[in-house]
């Protein structure tokens, strides 16, 4: 199979390629949310000990 | 002993070392898997006799369909047990559940309707099978909408376990919609009785995507289960010695 | 304007009654409980009628915007009425479970030591009584302005009066989540709407074959299971949520 049959997928490229595409991002998105999340907390947390450490 | 054990896992410190400790072992796998499943998938795997390469949605479509399912009963059985014993990291995993889960939900629903354009011809199909999956993302917004609509945590958590226990029911009427009803979407191919339907070539990239899916899911799980506990535990003492280290 | 809600309910149980018979006093005090919401909304006959004035405005509009043709509505008729028949029936579980939240009612309820399932299941016979009932009657009225036949007049008031049971049962399960929750009405529909799915399919289903003719029972059957379900499970989990949300 060559590269432009490949990319073709015998007719169905545009069907098949966003559904990939779309199923990756989700894929991306959801690693990122989850470590933002965590940074966030992380950082929330850290602000908790330095205030009660202040108080 | 084995009640230790459990009992260890509802401690929030243990949970989020744990969690810590075990994530690179379900995230590696993961990337892996899912290069070589998707490499299986798009160009090992042989074209089909009637949908030729346009069946390849499947590899991406029916994981997202089958995560969905797993993700919804995760949620829904970690509710019920920090409902019943009062666990409340049961609570925080059901909590870490419901966005990943409408991210699935979502994908299988958009993957599914892409492939029926060409393969059925419509984008989209009133029957039984995709009615009760968009329910399932209904229900997982519903969950995600009730616990940011309540203030306080505990009753949060509670109140959203109560529905979580509640659209259970949904999950075998999804799996079974193909065999109680006449629907478009076609029937079991893998989960049979007699055995997949699926020659090896085909079933294999299937099975390797399934099992990378399911390890992110565990990865991730993991990850959004320590900034969950983390947020949770307001002024434990333990906090102070993982913040600073 | 305010209001004495001054209808008590004794719905406590004396030790010598509990230890005599379990069963009779929860029946009662449901009963009670049944009694008192019934008389309530009696005594606010314009509130009651809120939610089948809307009924009636709603399946108005569809005709208006779709086409005044009887031929072509006749197909719409069954969606239009399950349609408007689940929102009208949304909107009354407000007032249902609002007013007794507000003022300490629920709370007495879950207090009193009787069985808050069976409490439940009697508010939710009450709103059955005073909205999904009056659907029921008041569907066959709407189905005909969007014309359907005469002859098909006692298929949807049994499809309706049937599926309204399922609808309040599980109306019950989504007032109680949201019981805790400000300005809950959205949410309350969000909730309430997808489990509602079911009933709507097979309602929507007996109803449209009562209007063509045909044979609706297997639907109505079916619909009858949900209800059935609903009896047995809703309350349970309306009783849970309440008892969490008043902690």
């Amino acid at each position: 199979m060559s590269v432009s049959e490949f990319f073709a997928m015998g007719g169905y490229a545009r069907y098949v390629w966003p559904s990939y595409a779309l199923v990756l991002a989700a894929i991306v998105l959801n690693i990122v949310w989850a470590r933002r999340a965590l940074k966030r907390a992380r950082l929330e947390a850290r602000r908790r000990v330095a205030m009660k450490d202040a108080t | 002993m084995a009640w230790t054990w459990f009992h260890r896992l509802g401690s929030p410190p243990y949970i989020y070392a744990l969690a810590a400790r075990l994530t690179p072992w379900f995230a590696w796998p993961a990337a892996v898997l899912t290069i070589v499943g998707l490499y299986a998938g798009l160009v090992l795997a042989p074209p089909d006799y009637q949908q030729g390469d346009g069946y390849r949605i499947i590899y991406v479509h029916v994981p997202s369909a089958w995560m969905s399912l797993m993700v919804y009963t995760t949620m829904a059985v970690s509710a019920a047990i920090g409902l019943i014993w009062r666990i409340k990291v049961a609570h925080a995993v059901a909590a870490s559940c419901a966005a990943m889960g409408a991210t699935f939900t979502f994908a299988a629903l958009v993957t599914g309707s892409l492939w029926g354009a060409p393969m059925w011809g419509t984008y989209w199909e009133w029957d039984p099978r995709l009615v009760s999956e968009l329910i399932l993302l209904f229900l997982f917004l519903g969950y995600m909408g009730l616990r940011s609509a309540i203030d306080d945590v505990q009753r949060a958590d509670r109140i959203s376990a109560v529905l979580a226990i509640v659209g259970v029911i949904n999950v075998p009427i999804i799996h079974f919609s193909v065999e109680w009803w006449n629907s478009l979407h076609q029937t079991s191919s893998v989960f049979r009785r007699a055995g997949p339907a699926m020659p090896m070539s085909m079933l294999l990239p299937l099975l390797t995507m399934f099992v990378a899916f399911t390890l992110m899911f565990a990865a991730l799980l993991l990850t959004r289960l320590r900034a969950e506990v983390l947020s949770r535990e307001r002024s434990a003492s333990w906090i102070r010695e993982v913040v600073s280290a | 304007m305010t209001e004495i809600r001054n209808e008590t309910v004794d719905t406590t149980t004396t030790s010598e009654a509990s230890f005599a018979s379990t069963a009779t006093p929860a029946l009662a005090a449901a009963r009670l409980v049944l009694a008192r919401d019934l008389r309530l909304a009696f005594r606010r006959p314009g509130e009651m009628l809120q939610p089948l004035v809307f009924f009636a405005i709603v399946t108005t509009l569809f005709p208006l915007a779709i086409t005044p043709e009887l031929s072509q509505l006749r197909v719409v008729a069954p969606g239009v009425v399950w349609v408007a028949a689940l929102l009208s029936s949304l909107l009354a579980l407000e007032f249902l479970y609002r007013e007794d939240a507000h003022d300490g009612t629920l709370e007495q309820y879950a207090l009193s030591g009787q069985s808050l399932t069976w409490l439940l299941f009697a508010k939710t016979a009450s709103h059955w009584l005073l909205t999904g009932l009056p659907l029921a009657l008041m569907a066959p009225i709407a189905a005909l302005a969007l014309g359907a036949p005469m002859s098909s007049v006692p298929g949807i008031v049994a499809s309706v009066a049937v599926g309204s049971i399922a609808l309040s049962l599980i109306g019950a399960i989504g007032a109680s989540l949201t019981l805790g929750v400000r300005r809950s009405g959205v949410l309350l529909s969000i909730l309430t709407l997808p489990l509602a799915i079911p009933v709507l399919i097979f309602g929507a289903s007996a109803t449209s074959r009562a209007i063509a003719g045909e044979d609706y029972s297997a639907p109505l059957y079916l619909v009858g299971a949900i209800a059935v379900l609903g009896i047995t499970l809703a309350p349970l989990a309306a009783a849970a949520a309440v008892r969490i949300s008043l902690e």
